[in-house]
């Protein structure tokens, strides 16, 4: 189980451009991070370079178990957490149960606890529709059960509330608030204030 | 494992979903047969040598046709982020998203390759052989389409690379499977044909999936 998250003089560049030097970030468990800045500035890459999909110019991410043992870092990504974005993977002509189901099951989670993200979320109405039919507020709800569905301990999120209705937003605010009462942490890139404590980070100055 | 059995199953949701399936194969050899008398022409003896070889091209046609998107929309739609999270390592994920190609598009062409042969005038006695031949020879076509397509993610015009890729890659199995029909036909030992080709498919599971997951982690990055 992952505790804490440490990135020590982070550097990130898409193509030649180098998009932030020397970030150093702290998570523990229990705390949470809202990355600010400009469109652009590297808000997303760092979130997909902690995930391990983008390898960082230099630097280091680390990742905690209990006591400080330091967590294999492939086996902490793949178990230990979830990134959620614009892009949700969710395919258009799929029904929004297969979908979610799916992306609970791959996560770890099972039948019964993405029906109780799905009670949780509010998206009963919407299961028998593909995906192409709803919002972009309904679908991203589809695209966040996953969280709730299967636990793991870090949170990535990429301007996770954008498309959410005002009692969304405080809904999926309670949610957050949950996640870190139980030992979890966040880390997200926002616009708009998170709706819960969380630490400012600026990213690319 | 499990996460493997809920990865194929959606895979071959998909992969019916866009069109894979026995009635597509069904309707691919429909025209193959139709076409070819009127476009090679009638005679019975010039059908019955093309029989066999069409099943080839129908197969490595069919493959490059849909294996082109394998991985792209996956790319594209952010499900590749979520596949390289989960559970299985991508080359895992490689494995299921080929393999679930084979059996909803290449299974039937194969099953329905032999029935298209025999109603050209080959004869019946080399359907199984050329069952057996198609169904391994497009279990090699799958994955080895699928390592074209994840090496051509992110690029433009990635079907035309992804055929340069695939070509020099299928020339093989095709050379072996239609070497152990000729011989059979010719009534002359034909396993060794087999044989090669099932080396070959079988080489081809095993190889591709560490090529396509590299091919992946980079597109990613």
């Amino acid at each position: 189980m992952m505790r804490a998250v440490r990135i020590k003089g982070l550097s990130l560049a898409r193509g030649e451009r180098t998009l932030f030097s020397g970030l150093d970030l702290a998570l523990e468990s229990g705390q949470a991070g809202a990355l600010l800045g400009r469109n652009g500035a590297g808000k997303t890459s760092l979130l997909r370079a902690v995930a391990g999909l983008l390898r960082p110019q230099a630097g280091t991410i680390t990742f905690e178990g209990p006591d400080g043992a330091l967590l294999e870092a492939e086996t902490a990504r793949a178990e230990g957490l979830h990134l959620a974005g614009h892009h949700d993977g969710l395919k258009t002509t799929r029904t929004a149960w297969d979908e979610l189901l799916f992306q609970a099951q791959w996560t770890g989670g099972t039948e019964a606890s993405a029906r109780a993200a799905v009670e949780r979320l509010d998206l009963s109405r919407l299961l028998d529709l593909e995906v192409r039919r709803l919002s972009a507020g309904q679908r991203r709800r589809v695209s966040l059960a996953r969280l709730l569905a299967s636990p793991r301990p870090l949170w990535l999120l990429d301007e996770p509330m954008a498309p959410l209705d005002a009692g969304h937003r405080a809904l999926f605010g309670e949610i957050l608030a949950e996640h870190l009462a139980g030992g979890g942490m966040l880390l997200a890139a926002v616009h708009d204030p998170l709706p819960i404590p969380a630490r400012s980070v600026e990213i690319g100055g | 494992m499990r996460a493997f059995a809920i990865l194929l199953r959606r895979e071959l949701a998909l992969a019916w979903g866009r069109g894979g399936g026995p009635l597509l194969a069904l309707a691919f050899y429909a025209c193959v047969v139709t076409l070819l008398p009127l476009a090679a022409g009638r005679a019975p003896e010039r059908l019955a040598a093309l029989a066999p070889g069409i099943a080839w091209l129908a197969l490595a046609l069919a493959a490059l046709l849909s294996l082109e998107r394998l991985f792209e929309r996956d790319f594209e739609d952010g499900a590749l982020d979520l596949l390289a999270l989960g559970p299985a390592p991508l080359e895992a994920v490689a494995v299921a998203k080929c393999l679930a190609h084979w059996l909803a598009a290449g299974a039937p062409l194969a099953l329905a390759a032999p029935i298209a042969a025999v109603i050209l005038g080959a004869s019946p006695s080399i359907a199984p052989l050329l069952f057996v031949c198609a169904l391994a020879g497009g279990l090699a076509f799958s994955f080895l389409g699928g390592l074209g397509a994840s090496l051509a993610l992110g690029s433009r015009r990635g079907g035309l690379l992804v055929a340069v890729i695939v070509l020099p890659l299928y020339a093989p199995p095709v050379i072996f499977g239609a070497g152990a029909l000729d011989s059979l036909a010719g009534g002359l030992p034909w396993t060794g044909g087999l044989l090669f080709l099932l080396a070959y498919s079988a080489a081809a599971v095993a190889l591709s999936p560490l090529a396509m997951a590299a091919a992946c982690r980079n597109a990613l990055d």
